[in-house]
């Protein structure tokens, strides 16, 4: 427990000083990269709320990432060309705002994990896998058949959403917001593990029938999680979509979902940092591995079948050992 | 909208249903069997369709690159049954997932290593191309008819196999109580492999049929797994007969929702609008048809209640 | 205890009857269990106790008859409701949060209490109310020198132990018991004998259980179910006396 308190630390204080040397040295590049294994720890965080502590292994959680994405795409697209979202009944318009754009996706976000956890919760187990996997895909094929926002082609934003007060181009700017995010993300995950709440989805985790037995409803337990884990990976799509100035519908693929389940897993699940260590593992192993071979991802394969078959608790378990932090 | 068309739309249904049910049962047998849930399953069709395309490629025969395309993943199926997936059946669905979906990205960076990026085509031979005369005057591509009936041939194989032979009786015992197979004396790891290199074989067998008509490519089989993940939920996970029943379901729900729905909308709108519109909620239909099953039957139509 | 039966039961169970396919698990069984009593469920392995347990506790609803808690029929209602309503059940093999602290594990049987929603940005482990009564109950069985231990590394007898103190934090009107004494060695036994003895003070106990010392030495009523049938219903002497019971349970075992 210490120690993983001090790896924690380590790792977020890691995270927050390379980007300022690279700041120092005017290396950008190096800061739009942690910039981007901030905002996929983000992503990570959301999926361990549902994977870690509630044990929903969700395959689809890029729909969520997917329209927090669009969220962005469409707010700012409208507000680029000068055009209305809606004018009837009410008038809507497109927003260039990073907070309204952070609700919306956050909004939206939750009202879809709450349609697909609703129905996906009727099964448990193998099921439940599949079937958030098929949603993820069914939102995937409808926004390349949609013509509407660029179908297939996806969506460019040509400039940076703002933010009062902020140069957002600034990528250091960039990087304080998203890593401010991060911060407030990783103590509500905290606040989440440690409360009434917690204990109870920890037990529809471990032993749903224990929960039933004091009164307690499983269901409505981990569908309270699903939606809050859907919304904060919709937030992390907002941030992505904003990093990239470009939505497709590649974020709805199942890859994403599944490298979203890789950070995780990588880092640790249900550890408070497992997500942020994953992360940041993923975009380093990207950059450098990339660098090696245009087939990096078979070596991601064999790193991460590694991880499955011989070292389960992730990383951070081997650093900090394999006892899991629980209140 | 004309009669003819109606029929070959369902034709196409059907053809589509079939492939779906080759990669289905792989699939739900190694999960009723072994309880696992694998992700790679649409790599072992990429492997099939890759195999019989270089074999057709090499040689000029359609039977040999057939005959390749189930070699290949069978093979393929029992290294890596003996290599990882063994070591995953007593592991929770997370490790499974995650394991497999390693595989995955194993597989299409190794495919797209020894093939390249570009798409490969495998040829429809002469005595299978061309349109065949069906009754009441429609006409229908010999090729697709002929899958439709290796599909139903399999499709009828695979349940003698579980019905009547020795085989057969291993499988239904595995799915019903897995310790006490181990107590019947069965060789538990030769059934295990057996199995998997049957689901492999028959993923395999359906990528080299669909690679006839679509292209030969990496990243080919994730969508099929996708769907024939659909498939499962709809007819019950580990239940053969409700892996045919969903895929001819779903195969057909696809194929006419795309044809039906433009149509539909067209009545009442305009001809672009009713397009996109029908072919976007189309794109949804088999979706929406699962999460009716999983609202009505969660264990889906032939699963145990 | 003969003069509780006049007064209103506080759980009764009438007509129930459940069958799977061509196997039928409960016949036409009816039992009351009074305020202030232990009444004991006895009978054979394969009788059907497990599937009348689940029916009353509402894992499994019955195909005809009804289970009333207090006057309240709850035959409709799912274990959550029935929970609430004020039943607490033990479980054969021990049900715990095995990841959880032992203080975990109580603290969720009284935030089950509590009811209401459950609050999100306060921590639970600093809510004096749970905690005063997660340490009461665990103080009566005995187990708070070990309520920091994760679960998992209790032993077998102490986490009997935890799967009452769960259910005491329930304050419940009626004590559901599957087997409490089980894999318990002689001493558990009779330790755990003592502590029910006390406890039918404060909720009457349906206690199903193997171990027929602990049931005859317990027991204010004893049912017998065969072939999820109640053959007979009475005082622990007239079942010792029962040639039908006698005859039930002939090379079985020996009651006491």
């Amino acid at each position: 427990m210490q120690r993983e308190t001090w790896t924690n630390l380590a790792i977020l204080l890691g995270l927050l000083i390379v980007p300022l040397w690279a700041w120092v040295t005017d290396e950008p590049f190096t800061i739009t990269l942690a910039t981007r294994a901030v905002i996929l720890a983000i992503a990570g965080v959301g999926l361990n709320i549902a994977l870690g502590l509630g044990g929903l292994v969700s395959l689809g959680h890029a729909a969520f990432f997917g329209i927090g994405g669009y969220a962005m795409g469409v707010l700012a697209s409208h507000a680029q060309a000068y055009s209305p979202l809606l004018e009837w009944p009410i008038l809507i318009e497109g927003t260039k705002s990073m907070p309204m754009i952070w609700l919306v996706a956050i909004i939206a976000g939750a009202l879809l994990a709450l349609a697909i956890g609703a129905l996906s919760l009727r099964t448990t187990g193998a099921y439940f896998i599949m079937i958030t996997l098929a949603f993820g895909q069914m939102l995937y094929f409808f926004m390349i058949s949609w013509p509407a926002y660029g179908g297939e082609d996806g969506l460019s934003i040509y400039v940076r959403n703002g933010f009062p007060g902020l140069n957002t181009l600034d990528p250091i700017q960039f990087f304080a917001i998203c890593f401010t995010l991060l911060v407030l993300v990783l103590w509500l995950f905290w606040q989440v593990n440690r409360s009434a709440f917690g204990l109870a989805l920890g037990s529809a985790r471990q032993n749903p029938d224990r929960l039933r037995a004091v009164g307690i409803h499983p269901d409505r337990t981990l569908l309270v999680a699903f939606t809050i884990s859907g919304a904060v990976t919709g937030l992390a799509g907002a941030l992505f979509a904003d990093l990239n100035r470009f939505v497709s519908p590649t974020m709805f693929s199942w890859q994403t979902s599944g490298e979203i389940m890789v950070f995780v897993i990588l880092g640790g699940v249900g550890r408070l940092m497992g997500p942020v260590f994953g992360a940041v593992l993923f975009v380093v192993l990207e950059h450098v591995l990339g660098g090696v071979s245009e087939f990096w991802h078979i070596y991601l394969g064999a790193i991460l079948l590694g991880v499955v078959l011989f070292a389960r608790g992730g990383l951070i378990g081997l650093i900090a050992g394999r006892a899991v932090a629980h209140g | 909208m004309s009669f003819v068309l109606l029929v070959e739309q369902i034709l196409n249904g059907l053809q589509f249903g079939v492939m779906l049910f080759l990669m289905a049962a792989g699939l739900t047998l190694i999960f009723g069997v072994m309880g696992l849930i694998n992700l790679a399953h649409g790599s072992l069709y990429m492997i099939g369709a890759f195999a019989a395309a270089a074999t057709a490629a090499a040689t000029g025969s359609f039977l040999l690159a057939l005959a390749a395309s189930l070699a290949a993943a069978a093979v393929v199926g029992v290294l890596v049954e003996m290599l990882v997936i063994r070591r995953l059946y007593d592991r929770d669905h997370l490790d499974q997932v995650l394991a497999t979906f390693a595989l995955i990205l194993i597989f299409s960076e190794g495919t797209r290593w020894i093939f390249g990026s570009f798409p490969l085509f495998l040829e429809i031979p002469d005595y299978l191309s061309g349109p065949v005369s069906l009754p009441l005057g429609v006409q229908y591509p010999l090729y697709r008819l002929t899958i439709i009936a290796i599909g139903l041939v399999v499709a009828a194989g695979l349940f003698a196999l579980i019905a009547r032979t020795r085989i057969g009786i291993q499988i239904r015992a595995g799915e019903a109580d897995r310790e006490m197979i181990g107590a019947l004396g069965v060789d538990i790891s030769r059934l295990y492999t057996l199995v998997f290199a049957l689901g492999a074989a028959l993923a395999g067998f359906a990528g080299a049929l669909i690679g006839a008509i679509q292209s030969v490519q990496v990243g080919m089989g994730e969508p099929v797994l996708i769907l024939a993940f659909v498939v499962i939920v709809i007819g019950g996970i580990g239940s053969v007969p409700g892996a045919l029943v969903g895929a001819i379901l779903v195969g057909l729900t696809d194929t006419l929702g795309r044809f039906l729905l433009p149509i539909f909308f067209g009545t009442f709108m305009e001809p672009s609008a009713a397009t996109s519109v029908g072919a976007s909620l189309a794109s949804m239909a088999i979706y929406v048809l699962m999460a009716a099953v999983l609202i009505i039957r969660p264990r889906g139509l032939f699963g145990a209640a | 205890m003969v003069e509780a039966r006049s007064i209103s039961p506080i759980l009764s169970v009438r007509g129930l009857c459940k069958s799977f396919g061509a196997v039928t698990a409960s016949r036409d069984v009816s039992l009351e269990l009074a305020p202030g009593e232990i009444h004991a469920l006895i009978g054979p392995n394969g009788a059907g106790k497990s599937t009348l347990i689940q029916q009353i506790s509402g894992a499994l609803t019955p195909d005809s008859g009804s289970v009333l808690l207090d006057g309240q029929d709850v035959t409709r209602l799912d274990v959550v409701q029935r929970a609430r309503a004020g039943l607490a059940r033990t479980f054969q093999i021990s049900s715990l949060n095995m990841d959880d602290t032992v203080l975990q594990n109580v603290m969720l049987g009284a935030l089950g209490r509590r009811g209401g929603r459950l609050p999100v940005f306060r921590p639970v482990m600093r809510d004096g109310a749970l905690l005063a009564a997660s340490a009461a109950a665990l103080g009566e069985v005995g187990l708070t020198e070990v309520r920091a231990v994760r679960t998992a590394e209790l032993s077998h007898g102490q986490r009997r132990q935890l799967e009452v103190a769960v259910a005491l934090t329930l304050q419940p009107k009626v004590f559901l018991m599957d087997e409490p004494m089980a894999g318990l060695g002689v001493e558990g036994s009779q330790r755990l004998t003592g502590f029910l003895d006390g406890l039918r003070r404060r909720a009457p106990i349906l206690l199903v259980e193997h171990d027929m010392d602990a049931v005859f030495a317990l027991a204010d009523r004893i049912s017998v179910l065969v072939y999820g049938h109640i053959i007979a219903t009475g005082t622990p002497d007239e079942i010792r006396n029962d040639p039908a019971v006698r005859e039930a349970y002939l090379g079985e075992e020996m009651l006491p």
